[in-house]
């Protein structure tokens, strides 16, 4: 029996129109990738190695922060945004409560302010310390990332001696913060800035003039200061594209106007310079740690209890009867802060660029709006941008430099 | 000394010189403007003409259980969807907020991706989760829910809990696949 077809005429082959993107090919990078290092998926389209285009793909990991956020009052919700941005979770605590203050109207105490400072530049340190590790460890220096990772838990120590949390802090409070510095902290910190400079010169040594390293990042990705600005990109990774916009100088916050410290930009653009921006800021932040440190404002952390804004410690619920029935008014459900029908906007200089909440109040004390303008959403939506017309090794390095973090992305 | 941002009072006057007067409010030393939604594509491009080149957020508020209408702006009190747009700019660091507003049935505003490209995945958000549609849009897909996703999540009569959860989604057991 013959098992050939019977006829091959009436087999339709179609008509060999060949197009140039017959010779493309699709790799879906991610969402479970050790180089995107969270829940993101990139759908490449390559022609041999060369990326002719990305698709950007998010929502692996959306949890409806926002909507949360009409749920829970503002001191639960700062639980929350530790979870938004994890490898810098004090920048985010202090990017909402320095939102909702703005909201309700509450000035600060001198020390809450330096306090802020000082726990918001650690963050930058450590956010910086891992997303430059991380793009060393994506071209090949695992070295350089693991120095960054011992001076991380260095941080981490200081954090959970503060407030007893390494990683998910929650450590603001509307008002002031959950405890104040004590000398232990103030002598981790003090040793920390002491012996930090030498391992970022190691680090320094390690990648910044390593010829591959160079040779990975140098001229990829490059981003031009018109893009940067039309695309709404903010922090490290505008500033390596020349826009000398930085919100603790520009509209300075808590305590910045009082510290002696540069804003470190770039003109190249290019991961190289994402990177170098990143290093020379860790100094800046470590300068301005140094400073304030050294000059921690006596009184108290928190606002008076008086003013009925923030929670008073447990030492003054148990011994005062102000403390009591302040503790009181803000736990009951129908009393708690005056809130004012009104809508603000309150932005800091998060790790990652500008890191904002716009906080609706509708009287209650959970917010009847609380979205949370996030500057890895913008970020990502550069990278087919910067990635057109590079090699697929150069994907990570692109990736890595932006520091995206799906959390803070997806929210 | 708490920090005073650099007023925008010229800009306000530049565009009531244009486009006549329009309805403005401050709030803790943030200007808002509140421009018709028929409007919102040529008083922001005027806008970004006038030095705003930096697009900080779409975002949108749903205004259905709220405790007053908008009282900020009475304008546009009655509408469901307020639109939020945040301009900053790079060279004078003024920073103004323009309010859009838009209604149900088909809550429909111009997109500004021709003007800044920041504003695409942040439209496309507000798109995904609040249904307000973008007219002009390039590509207006969902951004952070699933594609065969049919509402949207965001707007105030979405229960926190207990609709479009994984519990709902179809199985496929084993013996199926």
């Amino acid at each position: 029996m013959s098992i050939a077809p019977t006829s091959f005429e009436s087999l339709e082959v179609p008509e060999a129109a060949t197009r140039s993107e017959d010779y493309l090919w699709t790799l879906n990078f991610g969402p479970q990738h050790p180089a995107t290092h969270t829940t993101l998926r990139l759908v490449l389209k390559l022609e041999g190695e060369r990326v002719v285009d990305a698709m950007p793909e998010m929502g692996y990991l959306h949890s409806g922060f926002e909507k949360i956020g009409e749920h829970l009052t503002f001191n639960q919700y700062v639980t929350v945004t530790d979870r938004m941005n994890y490898i810098s979770p004090m920048a985010n605590n202090v990017a909402w409560h320095h939102a909702v203050e703005t909201l309700l109207g509450i000035e600060l105490t001198p020390r809450c302010k330096v306090i802020r400072t000082i726990i918001a530049e650690l963050a930058r340190l450590s956010d910086h310390l891992l997303s430059n590790g991380a793009v060393g460890l994506d071209t090949g220096a695992f070295t350089f990332f693991l120095y960054g990772f011992y001076q991380r838990e260095v941080i981490y120590d200081i954090f959970e001696t503060l407030c007893g949390a390494r990683f998910t802090n929650s450590y603001t409070r509307v008002g002031g913060v959950s405890q104040d510095f004590t000398p232990l902290v103030i002598e981790k910190i003090r040793s920390f800035v002491k012996t930090f400079p030498k391992t970022l010169d190691d680090m320094e040594r390690l990648l910044t003039r390593n010829r591959i390293f160079v040779d990975r990042t140098k001229g990829v990705g490059v981003l031009t200061k018109e893009e940067a600005i039309n695309r709404g990109a903010t922090g490290p990774v505008a500033r390596a594209s020349g826009v000398t916009r930085d919100l603790r100088k520009d509209e300075p916050y808590l305590a910045y106007a009082d510290y002696d410290f540069q804003i470190c930009c770039a003109t190249a653009g290019d991961c190289y310079a994402r990177y170098l921006v990143r290093m020379q800021e860790m100094r800046e932040s470590l300068k301005i740690v140094a400073q304030a440190v050294e000059n921690i404002p006596t009184g108290p952390v928190s606002v008076g209890i008086d003013q009925r804004t923030a929670l008073p410690t447990k030492q003054q619920v148990y011994s005062t009867i102000e403390g009591t029935i302040s503790h009181f008014e803000l736990s009951m459900s129908n009393r708690g802060f005056e809130v004012p029908c009104e809508e603000s906007y309150a932005a800091i200089e998060a790790p990652n660029g500008e890191l904002g909440f716009s906080i609706v109040g509708d009287g209650n004390e959970t917010a009847y709006r609380a979205r949370c303008r996030p500057p890895s959403v913008l970020h990502f939506a550069l990278f087919p941008y910067l990635i057109r017309g590079h090699t697929l090794s150069d994907v990570v390095a692109v990736l890595g430099s932006l520091n995206i973090i799906a959390a803070e992305l997806d929210r | 000394m708490p920090f005073t941002p650099p007023s925008v009072d010229d800009v306000i006057a530049a565009v009531a010189g244009r486009f006549g007067p329009l309805e403005t409010s401050a709030f803790r030393g943030q200007t808002r403007l509140v421009v018709p939604a028929e409007r919102s594509f040529e008083v922001l491009e005027f806008l970004k003409q006038r030095g705003f080149d930096l697009l900080i957020d779409v975002s949108c508020v749903d205004y259905l259980e709220y405790r007053d209408p908008p009282m900020q702006m009475p304008a546009c009190a009655g509408s469901r969807y307020g639109l939020v747009y945040l301009l900053a700019s790079t060279t004078t660091n003024q920073r103004l907020t323009v309010r859009v507003f838009a209604d149900d049935p088909e809550p429909m505003v111009a997109s500004v991706v021709p003007l800044w490209e920041a504003a695409n995945w942040l439209e496309r958000e507000v798109w995904d989760l609040f249904g307000i549609r973008f007219t002009g849009h390039p590509d207006l897909r969902r951004l952070v829910m699933p594609e065969e996703f049919t509402a949207h999540p965001l707007r105030k009569d979405y229960p926190l809990q207990g609709r479009g959860e994984r519990h709902n989604f179809p199985v496929i057991t084993r013996h199926e696949s």
